[in-house]
């Protein structure tokens, strides 16, 4: 129900840029633009659950370059095994992610605020840890040691369905969004996570851990991070250390298309994903039908308000 | 025991009617040189309501505080089903039987009525939730207390502020509580909304459970009250039962001397005014109720008042 709004702006674009662009027609696109929507997809749906539990997370941009970074530094600085490095990426990413949760919980701070603390605090980091470890801009490339091609085929293989061709991450994000789907709206958990954010004095008063949902909410995004982390890193066998910055704007616009509140105790992971997809299909819609990309943010903002006055709409009607 | 009861099924009161669950002796609360609350005495028995009145600042939130176990007592003793007791959390209070239902933080809003109604108590079937199995009680348990909700989907911020107290008392009930401390259910209602929840209290005072009911609003205590306390700068200065009680006599005790005249002043101006007929008219009913088995009637008219909202 929360993802109407979303559902309605998906095919309005989709039907758009079929009409204006030809090479949006091309099958062979399809893949390029799945590709698109999930690197944005695979953290908007974990930013969305933490969203419908009530809190925000500025630093999620971030984390996934500071994700990457880890793993290049650590394995290049050490000379250890790749897996080594991502294994090492994922302990830190869950850690930044329970540091927020309990940075939240200890100060009372809005999470606006810590979170915001922490993305600028990673963002300097990711610079300077980059600069001392390579003298650069950029990770070193690890492609030459053990364990990339075990990792790359995990993180960032393909395969072909006909003429598509299908990344990895495209089916990690699909997966991730049926599963936090199903954890949302079937299990105990997701009942936490609603009450969580709709009001968590309520939710404290019947037993619920909500210091605890938040944090694991937290480390959700960590986890999700650490994928497109990941990823980035095998793909392109560097990761650029000034990367990832603004993109937690663009997980939480998909997000609020996708029917979550601001305010919480509400919203769609699938929504989530069908945001995502109006942003990919958005951003190469453009270049496809051969416009100036630079309108895309303009673009992104429209929809944004429009799926918003949508979704409240709906809402209402829903209630009356 | 009640603490693995709870989970499973509504558990009649085990204590018979008559006996104590609660006691509190001359329990009080200081935080420093400062006395919040001090020497009250209060008997909860099952099947009884006691009212507990006093204007803010009177100590009424610390009592509360106190029984559900947000607080601790510095003073006296308090005891349920006749052993000493002191509550460290609300999870505490609770396992032991004793819920408290608050005026704001009862439900959370954009959350569905079979939602707030198991949270933190979820049924499971496998690993997911036994969403079928949840909607079915929830449905019942609303039924049975006279509140039929055709859609258990709809969030329970869409519906009237009695029915969101039902809901939050009737789960309270439905997981095992002996005690039910109602804060301020009333306060924030209209007089119809009020009626809905002051059957409710009959109801589960008729279902032999202990009701501690905390109000500002004598007619409303008087309606269903079996034993009343008035709390005033943290003492009490009042007990007495219904029997060595008039409205009238508990009205004048709660308001106190210099603000009596302004306060019959005030109820003069609502017996005459368009009102009246509806707190009349929710005042017989309530009667009614009260002397009637708590099956009949009430049931029909309550029924009736939920589809109406």
């Amino acid at each position: 129900m929360p993802a109407v709004g979303a559902l309605i702006g998906a095919v309005v674009v989709g039907l758009l840029f079929f009409v204006a662009a030809p090479a949006f027609r091309n099958v062979a696109n399809v893949g390029t633009i799945l590709y698109t929507c999930a690197t944005i997809g695979l953290m908007a749906v974990f930013v969305a659950l933490l969203m419908i539990g009530g809190e925000f997370d500025l630093s999620a941009g971030v984390a996934v370059t500071t994700s990457g970074l880890a793993a290049a530094h650590i394995a290049w600085n050490f000379g250890l095994n790749v897996w080594v490095g991502v294994l090492a990426a994922l302990v830190l990413s869950l850690a930044i992610g329970a540091f927020n949760g309990w940075l939240l919980a200890k100060t009372g701070l809005p999470s606006f605020l810590v979170t915001l603390g922490t993305f600028f605090v990673f963002q300097g980091i990711n610079l300077a840890v980059t600069r001392i470890v390579t003298g650069g801009v950029s990770s070193n490339n690890i492609s030459e040691m053990d364990g990339w091609d075990s990792a790359k085929s995990i993180f960032a293989s393909s395969f072909k369905v006909g003429p598509v061709e299908i990344k990895s991450l495209v089916i990690y994000w699909i997966i991730l969004t049926v599963i936090l789907s199903w954890v949302l709206l079937r299990t105990t958990f997701g009942n936490w996570i609603l009450a969580a954010g709709g009001d968590d004095k309520a939710a404290r008063a019947v037993g619920v851990p909500v210091t605890l949902t938040k944090t694991i909410l937290f480390m959700g995004v960590g986890f999700g991070a650490w994928i497109v982390g990941m990823h980035m890193l095998f793909e392109y066998n560097t990761v650029q250390s000034a990367a990832g910055l603004g993109n937690e704007f663009i997980y939480i616009i998909a997000a609020v298309i996708g029917g979550c509140l601001l305010t919480g105790g509400y919203g769609s992971v699938v929504g989530a994903s069908v945001g995502a997809l109006i942003y990919g299909m958005t951003l190469l819609g453009i270049s496809y039908a051969g416009w100036d990309v630079d309108w895309l943010k303009t673009f992104l903002g429209a929809m944004l308000i429009g799926s918003v006055l949508v979704n409240n709409y709906v809402k209402r009607k829903a209630d009356a | 025991m009640m603490a693995t009861a709870t989970q499973e099924h509504p558990t009649p009161p085990s204590a018979a009617p008559g006996s104590y669950i609660l006691e509190l002796d001359d329990v009080g609360k200081s935080y420093g040189n400062v006395h919040a609350l001090r020497g009250v005495n209060i008997r909860v028995r099952a099947g009884e309501v006691t009212c507990v009145l006093g204007d803010n600042g009177a100590g009424k939130s610390t009592l509360i505080k106190i029984i559900a176990g947000l607080h601790q007592h510095t003073e006296g003793v308090m005891r349920v089903e006749g052993e000493e007791t002191t509550f460290n959390s609300p999870r505490e209070a609770q396992g032991r039987g004793i819920a408290t239902v608050y005026q704001d933080l009862a439900l959370a809003p954009l959350m569905s009525v079979w939602r707030n109604f198991f949270l933190g108590n979820e049924l499971r079937k496998g690993i997911g939730l036994d969403i079928p199995q949840m909607k079915k009680v929830a449905g019942e348990e609303l039924q049975k207390m006279g509140i039929v909700i055709p859609d258990l989907d709809r969030p329970v911020g869409a519906l009237s502020g009695g029915q969101r107290q039902v809901i939050a008392i009737a789960r309270a009930v439905y997981f095992g509580a002996k005690v039910v401390i109602l804060d301020e259910p009333t306060a924030a209602l209209g007089v119809k909304q009020s009626g809905v929840v002051l059957k409710y209290i009959v109801r589960m005072r008729d279902a032999g459970l202990g009701v501690i009911f905390i109000t500002h609003n004598p007619h409303h205590a008087y309606l269903v009250g079996n034993h009343f306390v008035i709390l005033k700068l943290g003492r009490l200065v009042l007990d007495a039962k219904r029997d060595d009680l008039t409205l009238d006599q508990l009205t004048a005790e709660m308001a106190g001397g210099q603000e009596l005249a302004e306060l019959s002043h005030e109820l003069r101006g609502a017996t005459s005014g368009a009102d009246a007929s509806a707190a009349k008219e929710i005042e017989a009913e309530m009667e009614e109720v009260l002397h009637v088995e708590a099956d009949g009637t009430g049931t029909g008219a309550g029924a009736a008042e939920g589809n109406k909202a």
